[in-house]
């Protein structure tokens, strides 16, 4: 059996197909060749292998293999001048039809599996994992057939330059240039076709228009309106001492809960600590200190608060803001400090905003005062 | 039957010139030629699995109360959107598996890109003609960078939110139109009901079509070209070495198909990916401490990190603020350099002749060197995108580790830089040194040679 094959690597050009039908078919219907099989396939994989790693297993050609039937038919075709280098024989023929079949056997047992999974309700993990194992038996199967029972021939062929021929390339440009001569009034014509695109180009553009609204007066709302209670999300007021020095609580105007746009979070602070700028002293009733919650970087939810340093933490990009310091960014990429919102403690001790935010707040835009 | 088919096509549209011509087309045998297929592939998968999911998915922001049969969720208010998300994970059968293998192809698409357009531009086969489809080949990249993006940001989780609410920062940021385009294609202010419905219009039509006719364009370039070869023995400008697109070609290329789809399915059946269910759904309000964009996008969220607080204001206005800089413009200089380089290159080699060779890393010190620096920086950036992870994982200040890296960008990319020059230089010195005996290298640098005195 090896014999043969030893002949076929001499001659690898010949009537092959023939051969590998024969061959195939023995492999696949006698059992007992399964032994053999077994003693090639250890061959194949200890001695062949490693000698063929190092000299590679194909054969070279100086010129297309002689028993090369259809070079020399295409030859004769007229096809193009191409050359044969190198011509990879099937070589283990029965290794390669056991290997083959095995792989597809894989995949014959996975896409099983997979039918089975499916109307049995089985979970994802074996869905997936029966389906992989059929499509790799199936890719198996063809990288194989590729590689040990396909004849693969090497071949150079001559390329065309990009370049058309300078005659060619004329003679497209005079047709162009003849046909436009057959249009008459073209000055005309260039005017429309500007026109038109002008026209075209302005309608195009003015769709978009449908897409939303115009950028209104909402981004320049600085949300909260003096007098308006702070509420958490539950809707319930806030008094000044809710809050134990170092806590901190979400708050929204009473009108607009869960908005995330007004989100503002309360901290409580021990007052001596404070070190607003004067004119801010009296923002913070109690030690209670009210900014924007949408982080002016990237509009994340500014929503972590580290005790011991009393600084605001963005979780997004890692922006911090002194919380003592009226939120001026303390370290990371924002630049702007968090809109402080002005406080004031009302008869029953419940805190209201006393005015808007002390800017705009939310990332920065183009214009943004 | 094949006589018979042939006979019927060929009868009616004259085909046989050019099956013959498919048929014999000549394509380099080389592993790395096959990461673009890869790519290929996974869109095909990706468009597959993604019809099979549009069938389900609900696009809208329409607020419901979960009573599907994930447990923990029952109750709680969410966009439609993810509501469907979590039916096609929970109730669809297979549903979870195709959702998985859908979002694990586009993860594989968008680095078999990568790697692909690196194999480019490490062995220079952008140089002409072939600068057409390096420019096609970077639209690809933007183009799957952008629509993976739009993917897991119409989800309606908490993650696709924060995702969502940054990127409508970064739109806002751009000077003199950002808000005007951030208000028409968002619909408004953010929150808007309007973008899901949007994001997932450009996910599933344009988005793709694009990338469908850009594919096309592609390979019908690449059939024009036909592929460059790696330098060796009978490989020069005037001839292409390789095996047949029938048979050998044909049975590779379909195994690979189906090798990745094994892969895919793999990962998805097996590997968990974007659990939305976890993250529950968008809430402004909450915060996702360790959020991290999918990672293709991460070198742009490390820049937004590092990059000092700086913005340009004037007269108690502010004009350009901080996230336009590392989030818009370094993005939008770095593409437009990497698609500018095929030019650039042919402009300082002064070179503008037809290359079918291909450039070993080792006799282009230059580029071999911007590209490993190229890399080096991105790594960094990408590093610096999950600082904070990396501050949780070693018991470290993120403030420290923002410092480092802050150095780490500028110095890292220059050594790597350094280093690969230099070992370029030195190999292509061992290389004449050994002279005839150097092998595959030497042996291509005198095709090459040959192939540009043509």
């Amino acid at each position: 059996m090896s014999e043969r094959d030893r002949d076929r690597v001499s001659e690898p050009g010949r009537t092959q197909a023939h051969v590998s039908d024969k061959q195939s078919k023995k492999a696949a219907s006698l059992p007992g060749s399964l032994l053999a099989l077994g003693v090639l396939l250890w061959e194949w994989a200890t001695k062949t292998a490693r000698s063929e790693r190092r000299h590679p297993r194909r054969a070279e050609f100086a010129s297309p293999p002689p028993g090369c039937a259809e070079c020399a038919e295409k030859a004769k075709r007229g096809a193009k001048p191409s050359e044969a280098l190198k011509v990879e024989p099937v070589s283990h023929e029965q290794i390669g039809t056991f290997l083959v079949v095995c792989a597809f056997l894989v995949a014959l047992a996975g896409g099983i599996g997979f039918l089975i999974t499916y109307w049995t309700g089985g979970s994802n993990l074996v869905l997936g994992a029966t389906l992989a194992l059929c499509f790799f038996g199936l890719g198996m199967t063809l990288i194989l057939w590729s590689h040990l029972l396909t004849l693969n021939i090497e071949v150079a062929e001559p390329r065309e330059p990009m370049q058309s021929p300078p005659e060619e390339r004329q003679t497209a440009v005079e047709d162009f240039q003849a046909g436009a001569n057959q249009i008459h009034r073209r000055g005309l014509l260039k005017w429309m076709i500007a026109g038109a695109s002008g026209t075209f180009g302005a309608i195009f553009l003015t769709m978009f228009r449908s897409l939303g609204q115009s950028p209104d007066s909402t981004i320049y709302s600085t949300v909260w309106k003096r007098g308006q209670r702070l509420v958490t999300s539950e809707g319930k007021p806030v008094s000044v001492d809710m809050l134990v020095p170092g806590s901190t609580v979400i708050v929204f105007p009473e009108d607009s809960i869960g908005s995330e746009k007004s989100q503002t979070v309360l901290v409580r602070v021990d007052e001596s600590l404070l070190q607003l700028p004067s004119d801010r002293m009296d923002w913070a009733p109690n030690g209670n200190l009210a900014y924007s919650r949408v982080c002016t970087h990237a509009g994340c939810a500014v929503g972590m608060y580290e005790t011991t340093t009393h600084q605001l933490v963005c979780p997004c990009h890692q922006s911090t803001f002194a919380v003592l310091r009226a939120a001026e960014p303390s370290s990371g990429p924002a630049d702007r400090a968090l809109p402080q919102l002005p406080l004031y403690a009302d008869e029953d001790g419940i805190l209201r905003a006393g005015g808007g935010f002390s800017d705009i707040p939310g990332p920065g835009y183009w214009g943004m005062p | 039957m094949i006589g018979l088919l042939a006979r019927t096509v060929d009868n009616r549209l004259r085909a046989s010139k050019f099956l013959r011509s498919a048929i014999n087309h000549v394509f380099p045998d080389h592993w790395s030629f096959m990461l673009g297929e890869i790519a290929l592939y996974c869109f095909v998968i990706l468009v597959a699995t993604g019809v099979f999911l549009a069938m389900f998915f609900d696009g809208s922001s329409a607020k419901v109360i979960y009573h599907g049969s994930y447990g923990p969720l029952r109750g709680v208010e969410m966009d439609k959107a993810l509501e469907s998300v979590i039916h096609i994970s929970f109730d669809v059968p297979a549903g979870l598996l195709i959702r998985q293998i859908h979002h694990w192809a586009a993860n594989i698409f968008i680095g078999a890109i990568l790697v692909h357009q690196a194999r480019i531009f490490f062995t220079a086969a952008f140089r002409k003609p072939r600068e057409l489809n390096w420019v096609v080949g970077m639209t690809l990249l933007i183009l799957a960078m952008v629509n993976g993006y739009l993917g897991y940001s119409i989800c309606g989780d908490l993650l696709s939110g924060a995702g969502m609410r940054i990127g409508y920062s970064i739109l806002l940021s751009v000077p003199v139109i950002g808000p005007w385009i951030t208000f028409l294609l968002m619909g408004g202010t953010v929150p808007v009901d309007a973008t899901i419905p949007r994001m997932l219009a450009l996910h599933i039509f344009l988005v793709p079509a694009l990338i469908t006719v850009l594919i096309a364009v592609h390979l019908g370039i690449i059939w024009r070209q036909m592929h460059t070869n790696y330098p060796g023995p009978h490989r020069s400008h005037k001839t292409i070495v390789g095996s047949r697109l029938w048979p050998s070609y044909t049975l590779k290329s379909l195994g690979l198909f189906l090798l990745i789809f094994a892969v895919v399915a793999a990962l998805g059946g097996l590997v968990q990916i974007d659990p939305v269910w976890v993250y529950g759904p968008y809430n402004p309000v909450a915060i996702l401490p360790g959020a991290q964009p999918d990672w293709y996008l991460g070198w742009v969220e490390g820049a937004m990190r590092l990059f000092p607080g700086v913005h340009i204001a004037s007269s108690g206005k502010l004009w350009v603020p901080e996230v336009f800089f590392p989030a818009v413009l370094f993005p939008a200089g770095l593409f437009g350099l990497l698609y500018l380089y095929p030019f650039l290159d042919e402009l300082f080699t002064f070179d503008a002749r037809e290359h079918h060779v291909l450039r070993l890393p080792s006799e282009q010190p230059f580029n071999t060197a911007f590209g490993c620096g190229l890399i080096a920086l991105l790594v960094v950036l990408e590093f610096a995108g999950g600082d904070d992870v990396v501050a949780v994982a070693g018991d470290l200040s993120v403030v420290e580790i923002r410092a480092v890296l802050r150095v780490l960008v500028f110095v890292l990319p220059v050594i790597t830089w350094a280093v690969a020059y230099a070992l370029c230089r030195r190999a292509r010195g061992r290389h004449s040194g050994l002279g005839a005996g150097a092998g595959f290298a030497e042996g291509g640098g005198a095709q090459g040679d040959g192939m540009n005195a043509g």
